[in-house]
Formats: C-alpha cells, structure tokens, sequence
C-alpha cells in the first residue's frame, strides 16, 4: 500500500475534473495518473456515501468533504495514514494496493464510519 | 427529571432586547453552595450581589471558521468578552469549554490566544474541543492552554469552597464511538474526589455532553455513567459542557448538566435537519438571538436541585 503525496493527488483531482468526470457521483469511474481506477467517496451530512465500496487492488480512493464542517479521514487499527482536517471541498486520496477490508471513520466524529473492501 | 429545551421563538420585544448584547457568555454565581447562572449584560449586578464569587462561561468559539451564518467569529468573541469586562463585580475566572479553533492551525490558536488577553480576568481555564486535538492528539492545544497538572490534560482546582474538575473527553475516539474518558481518566477521578465530603459543591466541566443527549449525532460520552456513578453523592453537582451550540438541561437527582451557546454559530435541535452542521439558514441580523444567553437559577430544594429557566425580559 502507498500513499502519494499531495501534489499527485492534486494532479490527479485535476484530471478527474478535465475528464468531465461527474465527481458528484458517488463512486467515479476514472483514472489517476498512474493508470490506476478512481474511486469517489463523498463526506456529506456527517456520513460517508457510499458507506462501503468495493474496489480492485490498487486502485485509488480519494475523499472530498462536502459539508460545512471539517472532516478527518481516520483508518480504524492504522491500516492507512490518516488525512489532515478536510475543509470544505478540500480531498484526500490514498491507494489500496492490498487486498482486505478497511474501516475507516471521522476522528472529530467517529459515529461516523465507512468501509472499503480491497479485492 | 426535567429537559428543557432552547427554543429559539421569543417574541418581538425579545428580539430586539437580544439585539442590544451581542455575544454570548453565562455568568455563574455561586450563592450558598449552589451555581445560579445568570445571562451576561442584563441585570448582574443585582444578581450577585450576594454570590460568594462568579465565574463566566464561554464555549466552541470555532476561529477559522468562515461561513454562513458567521462570517467574523473573532467579533463575535471580542463582544462577550467585552461584556464580561463590562461587569461590576470581576469574575474569579473564566471557563471556555472547547472548540477554541476550528481547524486546530496555529494561526487559529495565535487569533485565540491575542483575543482572550482582552478579557480582564486573572485566570482562563481551558478544556479542549475535539476541532482542537486534529492532527496532534492535542498536543499543540495542551502546550498553549493546559494546567500541566496531569499528563492526560486533566485537572482540578478549589475556589471559595468549590471543588472543579476539568475533564477531556475528545481524544482515543473509537469508530463509532462517542466521547471518550478513559480509564486512566476515570481513575483519576475517582482518586480526586475520595477526600471530599459529599457536602462539598462539585463543577465538572468538559467539551462534550456528559449524558447522553443525541448520541445519533455524537453528542454525549462513551464512558460517562462511569464518571457520573462517583458524583451522585454529592449534594450539589452542576456539570458543564459545550460543543452543541444551544442550550439543553437536565436534572437527575442532585446533578444538574448544562450545555452553553457558542460564541460563533448555532446548531440545529437534535434530530432536527439532517445533521449537526452550522445552522446557515440564519441571517446576519438575527444571529445573535441564538448566540444570546436565557437566564438559569439553580435553586436547592430540599433535598434536592431544581431548575427553572426564564428567558431574558
């Protein structure tokens, strides 16, 4: 498993938003810039949409916070490295290189929790 | 039992006398071993004229956040402590309960930290809010704002007879969870209560609610029946807390639990809307009738605590 740095991911959003890639959708069909399928999670209305995605090995998630309060994406056991405190549409990305289940939630709310499925 | 809920649906006359003190902020008199709270700006003096000594409360000033419905939360926060240094008879201390910042930033801390040398009192006693624990565990928060008593952030100190404990409740949240004392903190509680005799006034403040409010929206504590099973001996037990931007009360027994107003911006009632995010429905002009403050007594009964609540009129 890694986890790229900031501006790759940044090049990354940037070409999901080039793409006209629906971002809104809640589990994008694109590519990164590796080559790697991109998979959306949406922050919204303190709760994580999809609430579970299954998604190939290797592939990239990357979290984007619609709400008007900050979110932190924390992995449950540190499976992932955990984000910053995501503003308003700010996002966060990590790749799943290892197959297994990853549960994940909010540090400042953790009633609120998510799970991706790595197959 | 008794709950008793903000309701924000005052009337004309009471909107425009909200509108004369913007800010938030309760005065707390303490009066023969019971905690009277009284609205800051409106008629103090009287009410505590014979209190033994008087603290204020201040909560989830949130800078760095800058949005609807407050765009300027550093001059919502400098209009409650304009009013605290607007009272004739000064304040022990001040308490703020949490959410000091809004993203845990340093420059937030700075705005905060420059913000609060302009309240004339001698001491402010912090607790953190879980939006000021993001990224370090609190680290840079109890570095600037802790008592140092305790390596967890915990502490207690006596005032004019009073014994107060500050309490952390927003670090090793588990998924799901709500907050979190700990068992380390538990032990340490009851370690720091097994001196005093059940006659002796308790405050115990903390960031989140300490029963469980509307644990659908993480408001209340994992482990707070714990933490409350060592103060129910106590004859006059007022805990206090922040992080939902209104006012709920309840009593149970001789503990009598408050929540206080943000400085910067109300949340929906429980269960009302989708979730506890900003209330942005609010207008500019009307937002400081949810930053204001109702008038709380604490009164001793008999054999027991009662609550009644008026607005301000």
């Amino acid at each position: 498993m890694t986890v790229a740095a900031t501006l790759r991911l940044g090049c990354a959003l940037m070409m999901v938003a080039l793409c006209g890639v629906d971002r809104s959708a809640v589990a994008a069909d694109a590519s990164s810039a590796e080559g790697a399928k991109v998979f959306q999670i949406d922050i919204r209305n303190f709760a994580f949409a999809p609430k579970t995605i299954t998604v190939p090995a290797g592939a990239r998630v990357v979290w984007t916070n619609r709400d008007e309060e900050p979110h932190v994406v924390t992995s449950a056991g540190a499976q992932f490295t955990s984000s910053k405190a995501l503003d308003t549409s700010d996002s966060y990305g990590v790749t799943f290189s290892k197959q297994g289940t990853y549960t994940y939630y909010c540090s400042i709310h953790p009633m609120m929790v998510g799970t991706i499925i790595v197959q | 039992m008794q709950d008793v809920h903000d309701n924000p649906t005052e009337g004309r006359r009471q909107f425009l006398k909200c509108m004369a003190w913007a800010g938030a902020g309760t005065l707390w008199l303490m009066k023969s071993g019971v905690l009277h709270a009284q609205p800051l700006g409106d008629g103090t003096a009287a009410a505590a004229k014979d209190a033994s000594f008087s603290f204020v409360q201040i909560s989830d000033s949130h800078i760095g956040f800058h949005k609807a419905p407050n765009m300027d939360v550093a001059a919502t926060l400098r209009q409650s402590l304009a009013l605290i240094n607007a009272q004739a008879n000064r304040p022990a201390f001040l308490l703020h309960t949490g959410d000091l910042t809004h993203l845990s930033r340093p420059d937030e801390f700075d705005t905060l930290a420059g913000l609060m040398q302009e309240a004339h009192v001698g001491h402010t006693f912090y607790v953190p809010g879980e939006h000021d624990v993001i990224g370090d565990n609190g680290a840079e928060f109890f570095r600037r704002f802790g008592e140092r008593q305790q390596a967890g952030g915990w502490y207690s100190f006596d005032q004019g007879g009073v014994h107060f404990v500050g309490l952390i409740n927003v670090l090793n949240l588990r998924a799901g969870g709500l907050g979190s004392l700990g068992a380390d903190q538990l032990v340490w509680l009851k370690n720091d209560l097994a001196g005093l005799s059940s006659d002796t006034p308790l405050v115990v403040f903390a960031h989140m609610p300490l029963w469980p409010l509307y644990p659908a929206w993480g408001w209340g504590t994992d482990d707070s029946a714990e933490a409350l099973s060592y103060l129910r001996r106590f004859g006059s037990v007022s805990v206090l807390n922040g992080h939902i931007h209104q006012i709920q009360q309840k009593v149970e027994g001789t503990i009598t639990f408050y929540t206080a107003r943000s400085t910067a911006y109300p949340q929906p009632a429980p269960g009302v809307g989708p979730g506890p995010g900003p209330l942005q429905s609010v207008t500019a002009d009307a937002l400081h009738r949810y930053l204001g403050i109702r008038d709380v007594r604490h009164v001793r009964g008999t054999d027991a605590l009662a609550v009644t609540e008026e607005v301000l009129s």
